[in-house]
């Protein structure tokens, strides 16, 4: 994995506000098609740092180059090569299927045949092409979920962020949404997962643990299992939380 | 055994077309854990508003404490604990005030039952100034739950209570729960987390809401009827393809860096063999104890 | 009854501690007479009347000449018959008219009193009030200045609005915002405040505990009536203080239509926080369903007798419509209650109505 290319670059990046540090020399780096786990409890900075990686805020120091742009003088660039999905706002369930994927593939300028084609083949992968005209809100939740991630990539996006995908689904929609996430791997998109649910960092092929704004562990979950000797990710976040608590 | 505290008889309800519950038989006994573990949309919150009288079953018959659940209402309003799903605390009032109106609500005071709560609340009452809104996760299920216990309920009904709760307060809060239980108290819990049912007594594990199996989480496992192999690769989704090609196939699913499988014929076909076969030579193959999670998904897929 | 106590005190605290809404609360109605109060004052410039003096004698063109060296008005000319009077008001140039009786000198020496009449446009009925106040004003001013007489009554200023005849007295904004601020701190905020507790899941708590309805309807109601109460009188005080309007009835027959008018307020509240299930939806029902019939409809800016009759029709079901009529017939024209006990009747059917179906509304349990 080392070997391979560099997608997301983050080294000695802090963000302030005000005399509150909520980034505090985040070094890591992210590698082109792998599943990246981001995990913190709330509050741990998880959120900041997403915001500047995607471009929507600057940060106060260091250096942070994603798909090849500067996340201070090229924001504008690193909005077109990615995608997002959260659990909160996914899809605007008033809408179709169709017009959901029509409008996302719009905003990313896609052009009409392009969306035509695309979300074809689209459906056609999730297996749902009787859906296609059927309003999201009465699809659903676990569709709903797969829908919302493909659409998040129809745009082949370099880097696609989720922000809890499967929080609360069902473990077979868990499975088959991991599935997807596999799939879109193998297709050279990296996936930055953001999450405080343990469970599902076990899925990711690195991850990288925050606390009190500082990265406090970072590997592949089989080796911090052992590294901390604990059995689950669930374990080895307790006792970084735990230790955090103490000091 | 154990005296049955709620009990459900064939209940269902549902919201216009959506069918919330099913046709629910239910008992939960005195001094117990129970866990109703299941997915959002499961009916978890359905069933508990159902028990807590907030709701009223389409058909079947709900008993809580020996009262009916739609006639008796106000009898057993009083001796319920509730804690809805989200932490139904008011912002603007801080840890104190918030507790001190609970309190009048039922016509009590903190002081006069503040050894039911002191193993909960005293890890929150540094920060009793401070108003609810500005309190962490963790610190506000603490809160919720000494609002829930503070007019010495018989019975405790919370929903989801770990849900956006830290690791460390997910923790702590299943220990307080246990001690609560060795107090005596019946607590009736919901979670989507199928790590924590073995926290529980007993559970029931709901899907779409259907009640899948009722047991103590032992049993439950023990009921899963197949050999379960996990298969460590660094290709798991190229295996999980061949293996769904594979002739004695019952299941093959990711659980986190492995593959999970189960398969018809485990005397006759060697699923390390056929993986062999197919180009997967560099492959861990062992058996292993599954977990509530295997059992959930195996007794979705019946 | 520890309880309700309690109940209220919490309720308090959420009021107390929210500045903003409290800030808009005490802010609104004092902007809102500032404003009213000033929109009027600051253009009332150069405003046209025309004279039909039928005396043209001394006094008369004194008092003439007083009326148009005040720099309030400007001359619109001479009008010499009654009939001429309603094409003068058509043209829109003239919006007073002022009548003086022949013999206006002698009788005014002689008898020691003369009359003159003061017609105005009532159709902009602020306009016409403003008018007639400063028209009096010059009048008593002459009177003092010129007339030197001291035991006669001088002059009588008799004022007809052409238009909309019913208008009487001045400061019809103040009836109105008193009417409009009751009706939206008590059923806004009322049904506001229920709504949030739904919303957030507290009202899921409070349903399961042994609380009763009725006593959480009282605990939700009774701040509400406190501040209303104090609105009403910030009001009143200003009105009072700044612009002058008197309260010529009795003060506590007006404080009881106030009590009578919040109650109804509220009970409406009540009965909108049991239709709406969010914050945001008992918002627009207040806001489409109260304020802006109160202000449009209820005579409060538009005179009701200039609408078209469907919407006379409509203004009848409107609490601020009768209650505007109480106000006006207690303040401004000083009448008892032998006036307005059949305003104040159809007020207290409106609110046990309102009670009533609350009652019956409201859900002991989640059930949609």
């Amino acid at each position: 994995m080392e070997s391979d290319r560099i997608i997301i670059e983050v080294k000695d990046l802090v963000k302030k506000f005000g005399w509150f540090v909520a980034n505090d020399q985040l070094c890591f780096n992210v590698y082109q098609g792998e599943v990246f786990g981001f995990l913190g409890a709330n509050g741990a900075g998880k959120t900041t740092a997403i915001r500047i990686l995607c471009g929507l805020s600057k940060p106060t120091s260091g250096r942070v180059i994603v798909a090849g742009f500067d996340a201070f003088s090229q924001p504008e660039k690193i909005k077109k090569v990615i995608g997002y999905m959260s659990q909160r706002f996914s899809l605007y369930d008033d809408l179709t299927v169709y017009e959901n994927i029509r409008l996302f593939g719009g905003i990313y300028g896609l052009t009409r045949s392009e969306i035509k084609k695309r979300s074809e083949e689209l459906l056609n992968r999730l297996e749902i092409p009787d859906l296609r005209d059927r309003l999201i809100g009465s699809i659903p939740l676990g569709w709903k979920q797969k829908l919302a991630f493909s659409i998040a990539v129809l745009h082949k996006p370099k880097i696609v962020f989720l922000d809890e995908p499967t929080g609360g689904v069902d473990p077979i929609t868990r499975r088959q949404f991991w599935e997807l996430i596999y799939e879109a791997s193998k297709q050279g998109i990296t996936i930055f997962v953001t999450t405080h649910y343990m469970d599902e960092a076990e899925y990711c092929d690195r991850i990288c643990i925050l606390a009190e704004g500082k990265v406090k562990a970072l590997g592949k979950p089989d080796q911090l299992k052992k590294t901390f000797n604990a059995e689950t990710i669930d374990d080895v976040f307790y006792q970084i939380a735990r230790e955090d608590k103490q000091t | 055994m154990a005296k049955t505290l709620i009990s459900c008889s064939g209940v269902s309800k549902h919201y216009g077309d959506v069918e919330a519950l099913n046709n629910i038989n239910l008992d939960i006994f005195s001094g117990e854990i129970f866990g109703v573990i299941g997915p959002d949309g499961a009916g978890k919150t359905s069933l508990f508003r159902l028990v807590a009288s907030l709701l009223i079953p389409d058909s079947g018959k709900i008993s809580v404490l020996g009262y009916d659940s739609v006639k008796d209402y106000r009898a057993i309003r009083k001796k319920l604990g509730y804690m809805p799903g989200r932490f139904s605390l008011y912002q603007d009032l801080s840890v104190e005030e918030n507790l001190a109106f609970y309190a009048s609500v039922y016509g009590t005071n903190i002081e006069k039952n503040y050894h039911l709560i002191e193993d909960v609340y005293s890890q929150i009452e540094p920060f009793k100034k401070r108003r609810a809104g500005k309190l962490s996760g963790g610190m506000k299920q603490k809160l919720a739950l000494s609002c829930a216990l503070i007019h010495s309920p018989e019975l405790l009904i919370l929903d989801e209570p770990t849900t956006g709760v830290d690791a460390v307060s997910r923790r702590e809060f299943w220990e307080m729960l246990k001690r609560l239980k060795d107090k005596g108290m019946t607590i009736l819990v919901s979670t989507p987390y199928m790590d924590e049912a073995k926290r529980c007594d007993r559970i029931a594990l709901v899907q779409n809401g259907v009640i899948l199996g009722v047991d103590t989480p032992e049993m439950v496992i023990r009921q899963f009827n197949f050999k379960l192999f996990a298969i460590r690769s660094e290709v798991r989704h190229e295996i999980i393809r061949a293996l769904r090609t594979f002739d004695s196939v019952h299941q093959a699913y990711l659980a986190g860096q492995l593959v999970h499988f189960t398969q018809v014929n485990p005397e006759t076909d060697d699923v390390e063999r056929y993986l062999m076969d197919q180009g997967f030579g560099d492959v861990d193959i062992r058996t292993i104890e599954p977990d509530i999670e295997d059992c959930f998904i195996n007794l979705m897929m019946n | 009854m520890n309880r309700f106590l309690s109940f209220v005190k919490k309720e308090f605290q959420h009021i107390f501690r929210d500045r903003k809404t409290l800030l808009i609360l005490f802010g609104m109605p004092v902007a809102q007479l500032l404003i009213f109060g000033y929109v009027i004052t600051n253009d009332f410039r150069n405003i046209g009347i025309a004279v039909m003096d039928q005396a043209r004698d001394q006094k008369s063109e004194l008092l003439v000449n007083r009326i148009f060296s005040s720099g309030y008005f400007l001359n619109r000319g001479q009008v010499y018959n009654i009939d001429e009077i309603s094409s003068k008001f058509k043209s829109g140039k003239v919006k007073a008219v002022l009548v003086i009786e022949p013999s206006f000198t002698n009788n005014l020496i002689g008898k020691g009193e003369a009359r003159v009449q003061i017609l105005t446009d009532a159709s902009d009925p602020n306009l016409a009030s403003t008018i007639v106040g400063y028209l009096s004003g010059i009048i008593y001013k002459f009177q003092m200045d010129d007339v030197p007489f001291s035991e006669a009554r001088g002059i009588i200023a008799e004022t007809r609005m052409v238009y909309n005849e019913n208008l009487e007295g001045a400061f019809m904004f103040v009836p109105g915002t008193i009417a409009l601020i009751l009706m939206l701190i008590s059923a806004l905020l009322t049904s506001i405040s229920v709504t949030r507790e739904k919303e957030v899941g507290t009202m899921e708590v409070l349903l399961v505990s042994p609380l009763k309805p009725a006593l959480i309807i009282a605990g939700k109601v009774t701040p509400y009536v406190f501040l209303a109460f104090a609105n009403g009188i910030v009001i009143l005080l200003l009105s009072y203080f700044v612009f002058g309007v008197p309260v010529e009835g009795s003060l506590i027959l007006l404080l009881l239509a106030l009590l009578l008018y919040i109650t109804l307020s509220l009970s409406i509240g009540i009965f909108f926080s049991t239709l709406a299930s969010t914050q945001q939806v008992a918002m627009f029902l207040s806001l489409f369903a109260l304020m802006l019939p109160t202000v449009l409809l209820s005579g409060f800016i538009y005179p009701i007798e200039n609408m078209p009759w469907p919407l006379q029709w409509l203004s009848l079901i409107l609490p601020p419509r009768w209650f505007i009529v109480i106000l006006k017939d207690i303040m401004l024209k000083g009448n008892g209650i032998a006036y307005i006990w059949d305003e104040g009747l159809i007020l207290i059917g409106m609110t046990v109505f309102f009670i009533a179906i609350s009652i019956k509304k409201f859900k002991i349990r989640l059930e949609s």
